[in-house]
């Protein structure tokens, strides 16, 4: 990555990974701001202690799968495969159900 | 309930963009250093997320945190409670009331480097005004070597710079309660503790949670003032997290657990404002 990378970008020392994680950042944000327009969230209270819109829940889901992970890998020597996929159930609930 | 209109978004995406170039990108980069071993300039290893685990594994950084969350604590206890009796204790109106807004105000317009070193002289034991008052009555003081005399020099030393913030904002919500209230409160016949528990401190609440909302987020920020007085020690005593990771990062030129330390910080924070915001949004609800 870095011999191909420009040199007016190259101190921010690119990696693939990081390159998706954002990618997958940026395309959820994309996503929110169209549904948004297409059918303007309705705040309610689920299983969550507090009234939330749908952008407050992915906030809330993306802590819970940021936290998650590193309690994994902190916690355990198992695969940080596993915190990852525990973490997205988590997120997919909360988006639902909180 | 009814749809909530977003579209007023749009009028802060300039700010947005402008937030992008001076926050994003800088946080896109340290996540980048997080997943790397960075060698030189021009060598890098990916490592994935071994950064992480060796800083969640790190003891010295447990010793950070906790001493941060006890530092934090100990400020709120201590500046909430001496901020709104220092209101509750100022003059209403006159020249005593200006005169104590502006003496107030002295402290938080000090720089902070500049209050570390005020207080560094202050508490020596030699020339120091404090260290040597404590001396000669006769206290064992010595703010460089012992930990417990380091922490109650800089947790003073916070108190004082900061509680006329809290003095300040008390100050102002007080004002804003209007005179029908206490006209009403005297017909009734209300002594002064019922005064200030059902009239006063209600209406504070706003104010209250703006104040330990400010209180909290700065002190676990803390970087300059324990700095400049102790530097962190006597050994790693009044070391706290923005110093750990100074200390990782500049001192150590660990680059890597330094930027994987910056995102939980990050992430600690987030969750505290996420809270914190909450509780004044339920606050606000409630009135």
């Amino acid at each position: 990555m870095d011999d191909s990378t420009p040199p007016l970008f190259a101190w921010m020392a690119w990696t693939p990974p990081v390159v998706v994680f954002f990618s997958t950042i940026a395309v959820m944000l994309l996503v929110m701001t169209v549904w948004e327009f297409r059918s303007p969230t309705v705040a309610r209270r689920g299983l969550l202690p507090l009234v939330t819109t749908r952008g407050d829940r992915l906030f809330i889901g993306l802590l819970v799968l940021a936290w998650t992970v590193l309690a994994w890998i902190g916690l355990s020597d198992w695969d940080p495969r596993g915190g990852l996929l525990t973490g997205l159930l988590a997120l997919v609930a909360i988006l639902r159900w909180g | 309930m009814k749809p909530l209109n977003q579209k007023a978004w749009l009028m802060v995406l300039p700010v947005l963009l402008c937030v992008a170039f001076s926050a994003v990108l800088p946080l896109m980069t340290v996540v980048n250093y997080s997943v790397q071993d960075i060698l030189s300039p021009t060598q890098k290893v990916f490592v994935g997320l071994e950064w992480f685990r060796d800083v969640m594994r790190d003891p010295e950084l447990h010793g950070a945190l906790w001493r941060q969350v006890v530092f934090s604590g100990c400020v709120l206890l201590i500046q909430v409670p001496l901020g709104m009796a220092v209101a509750l204790a100022m003059p209403a109106q006159g020249w005593r009331a200006s005169m104590t807004l502006v003496l107030l105000a002295l402290p938080l317009l000090v720089p902070w480097n500049v209050v570390g070193t005020v207080w560094q002289i202050f508490a020596r034991e030699d020339i120091g005004l404090l260290g040597q008052g404590l001396s000669r009555l006769g206290f064992d003081y010595h703010y460089a070597s012992d930990s417990g005399d380091a922490w109650a020099t800089v947790l003073l030393m916070d108190v004082w710079h900061w509680t006329p913030l809290v003095a300040l904002l008390c100050y102002a919500g007080l004002r804003a309660i209007p005179e029908a209230y206490y006209q009403a409160a005297r017909i009734d016949g209300a002594s002064r503790y019922a005064v200030f528990r059902y009239l006063q401190l209600p209406k504070l609440r706003g104010v209250l949670l703006i104040a330990v909302l400010l209180r909290l987020m700065d002190s676990f920020m803390i970087y300059t003032e324990p700095f400049v007085l102790t530097g962190g020690g006597p050994g790693n005593a009044t070391t706290f997290l923005s110093q750990y990771l100074t200390q990782k990062a500049v001192g150590q030129f660990d680059l890597g657990p330094a930027a994987a330390f910056s995102l939980i910080y990050f992430l600690i924070i987030l969750v505290m404002c996420f809270l914190l915001f909450n509780l004044l949004k339920q606050a606000e609800d409630s009135r």
